[in-house]
């Protein structure tokens, strides 16, 4: 497989509590990769050994199968979660000083710098003070930071906390022509939702261990729940009762006339019997089946359920 | 360019431009200057003429008072009425009263004046009638004057040390120990400042959240030694500044009022007073010079004494040292906490060897080379104050040489000890840290 990133079985002891066990990862080159879990889990202490914020205690990092150097840095992008900048400090000069921590070159780094300024509007704002520039303003620097020197790995934290939403889709579009263009993503969240979209590899981390890893298609199908939802109008031979065992009936509930019943597909039986089943019933005017989403996954990884397999008949 | 130096660039640079900086650049030195000009111009401007009317009921010493540069005397007849009445007309400042009892009723005395009595002049006028008194007391006890006067002995001893090499300087104590405060309290002030202005930087990165970023791109101690540097940088330019602009201030002054810098006495009252003064008030005159002439001399060749060079040298090696030593704690204790007033509890023992410094120096300059001053100019906590206090007086290079050694190897400690608190702390944020966890910091890997 071709990995940009690889983590190896890397642990991390803090004092009193476990950050990272043994997690490995591996993160393709050019993909959206997602690193989801909840708070606590042990993202953000990952990124920071990725970063080499921190050390592991145990483990190895390898970056295109080179193992982790510091001169490495140069070829990461890193967004933190909590984040910004010197208040009383140029926004122009800031950002040419910070450039040249990533090892850019001054002349080069202005001459970026003044492109992505043009491009969000912000080259006005060059010669002010951080503080004078509005919170929005202020993240499409800080966006800017983390891109400019055209890192190969961009690893966002909890990237659209804080952002406001014509931000975020800013963002969103730009971070997609990176990937066009070779870059690889990382974005670690808790807010599952936010970058299912735009992942298309994910890994899960729960209480400090990977519990789940994959391309997000291949685990979607994994995950198949087999629910589905039908509207059938007119049911005038629905007795409400399921004649056999082939399907389980989660929920109904009925409409202006139209019935909507949740059915599990259990055992060896097929979507066909089912629709079989339901065209015996009346009219069908919908029939889907109910995708779960990562969060959902999540909960089944955790729980050993999916949210939507609740039982439970609701009258609307 | 390696990365901390452009972090040391960045550090000096945004200071440098500060108009704080600008201000205490210039400020400094003005302060610096006026505390040796200000009290001489003041001598100078003060002491205007001031007329004071003399009415002597007892006819005793009306004609004993000499007018000097800035008092001059008039007697007015013995009615007091006529003369307050002059004073109010504005053609005296003061009328001194002295009542015909007042020889064996000193206490009668009185000055009267319109404004608020010239205090100087008060001096004068109580120093003169006191010679008077005395002599016309002692006339009265059958002693000749004369043999009072010859009794009078200036004593002014010579302090010389003998160097280990044999040679002979001479000792100015005075001037020692007023340098020898002055650099004391300096380094003091300039670890104090510029240490604090190290926290207060960390504590900015901190609390603004741009450090993670920072962090990503170079390693935390780089970060730490990029301010360190940087600040310490700033310290000595404005250091030098000062002492560049100080010397510059006092030299165009010097220039420019030289009367006012001139430390010989009025030769013209010696040679005009001299033609009608005997033979031995004229000795006693030239005594009276002569001493004069000393303690100006004595002023300049003690300042001459003093090794400028060696001096600068030493306060640059000592701030330096002693501010690493400390700023790399106030950097530890900014990265530590998460707000200003957290500081406080971290602060205390830092500052205490600081303050025990200053207090200490005191005890320093009345004897130098005891064991309490030894031993404080030893311990690295201590030695940059104490050190640099004990250098106006003369301290062997052995004992120069093991200080800075050990400054040296201290500030290397601390550096290290602060960089493994540094390195977490500035990543830990709304846990309030207790010297607990800086311990555990500090022994983790």
């Amino acid at each position: 497989m071709d990995a940009l990133l690889r983590t190896e079985q890397i642990t991390k002891q803090y004092t009193g509590h476990l950050a990272l066990n043994q997690v490995s990862i591996q993160v393709p080159a050019q993909s959206i990769f997602g690193l989801l879990g909840p708070n606590g889990a042990g993202k953000t202490t990952l990124i920071r050994i990725i970063n080499q914020i921190i050390g592991p205690d145990q483990g190895r990092i390898y970056i295109e199968n080179k193992p982790l150097r510091p001169g490495h840095v140069h070829q990461i992008g890193y967004l933190p979660e909590e984040r910004g900048l010197y208040k009383k400090m140029a926004v122009g000069e800031q950002a040419v000083y910070l450039a040249r921590l990533k090892g850019m070159k001054g002349q080069e780094a202005k001459r970026k710098l003044r492109d992505w300024f043009e491009k969000f509007d912000l080259m006005p704002w060059w010669n002010k003070k951080v503080e004078e520039l509005s919170k929005g303003m202020q993240q499409k620097v800080q966006f800017i930071i983390t891109v400019l020197h055209a890192p190969k790995l961009l690893i966002f934290d909890e990237p659209f906390s804080g952002f406001d939403p014509i931000n975020v889709n800013l963002l969103k579009e730009e971070i997609l022509r990176l990937r066009r263009e070779g870059a690889t993503i990382i974005f670690s969240t808790h807010n599952m939702a936010s970058v299912e979209e735009l992942c298309d590899h994910i890994a899960l981390i729960n209480k400090s261990e990977k519990i789940l890893e994959g391309e997000v298609r291949q685990i979607k199908k994994t995950f198949a729940s087999r629910i589905y939802e039908a509207e059938i109008e007119q049911a005038t031979n629905w007795s409400g009762e399921i004649p056999d065992k082939r399907f389980t009936l989660l929920k109904t509930s009925s409409h202006n006339g139209t019935s909507i019943l949740r059915l599990k597909i259990e055992g060896n039986a097929t979507t066909n019997e089912l629709l079989e089943f339901l065209l015996g019933l009346g009219n069908i005017s919908n029939f889907q089946e109910l995708t779960p989403s990562m969060n959902d996954i999540f909960i089944k990884k955790v729980t050993g359920k999916f949210p939507i397999e609740a039982n439970g008949n609701t009258e609307e | 360019m390696s990365k901390t130096a452009t972090i040391v660039k960045r550090e000096f640079l945004t200071r440098v431009r500060k108009r704080s900086f600008l201000v205490m650049t210039i400020l400094g030195p003005i302060l610096m200057a006026a505390i040796i000009i200000v009290p001489v111009m003041v001598a100078q401007l003060s002491d205007s003429d001031y007329a004071v009317a003399i009415v002597d009921e007892s006819q005793l010493f009306f004609d004993r008072f000499e007018d000097t540069e800035n008092v001059s005397f008039t007697p007015v007849g013995t009615n007091i009425e006529h003369a307050t009445q002059l004073m109010h007309d504005g053609r005296f400042d003061a009328v001194l009263h002295i009542p015909e009892i007042a020889f064996q009723a000193p206490s009668s005395l009185r000055l009267f004046s319109a404004k608020s009595v010239n205090f100087s002049a008060k001096l004068l006028i109580e120093n003169i009638l006191k010679l008077e008194f005395e002599s016309l007391k002692l006339s009265h006890a059958g002693i000749d004057e004369e043999v009072l006067r010859s009794i009078e002995t200036p004593i002014n001893i010579q302090a010389i040390r003998i160097k280990d090499d044999g040679e002979l300087i001479t000792d100015y104590p005075e001037i020692s120990m007023g340098l020898s405060l002055l650099s004391g309290f300096l380094i003091y002030i300039f670890i104090f400042l510029f240490g604090s202005q190290v926290l207060r930087g960390v504590l900015e990165e901190k609390t603004s959240r741009i450090v993670e970023i920072i962090v990503s791109s170079v390693k935390p101690i780089q970060l730490m030694m990029g301010k360190v540097i940087g600040v310490g940088m700033v310290g000595l330019t404005q250091f030098l500044i000062w002492v560049v602009l100080t010397f510059a201030i006092i030299g165009i002054f010097q220039l420019a009022m030289p009367e006012m810098f001139r430390f010989t006495p009025d030769e013209e009252v010696f040679i005009t007073s001299s033609q009608v003064l005997s033979a031995e008030e004229m000795e006693q005159q030239k005594a009276y010079i002569q001493q004069y002439d000393t303690m100006a001399g004595q002023l300049m060749e003690g300042l001459s004494a003093i090794n400028f060079p060696v001096m600068i040298l030493s306060f640059v090696f000592f701030f330096l040292g002693g501010y690493l030593l400390y700023a790399a704690l106030f950097a530890a204790i900014g990265s530590a906490v998460d707000n200003e007033a957290d500081t406080q509890q971290f602060m205390l023992p830092v500052t205490v060897p600081l303050l025990l410094s200053i207090i200490m120096i005191q005890l320093i300059i009345s004897n130098p080379s005891g064991p309490v001053a030894f031993w404080l100019s030893i311990i690295p906590l201590t030695s940059p104050v104490i050190m640099m206090a004990r250098i106006p007086f003369g301290v062997p290079y052995a004992e120069l040489a093991l200080s800075a050694v050990l400054l040296i190897m201290g500030f290397m400690a601390t550096t290290w000890l602060a960089a493994r608190i540094y390195r977490t702390g500035i990543l830990m944020y709304g846990k309030k840290s207790s010297y607990k966890e800086l311990w555990k910091w500090i022994k983790h890997t």
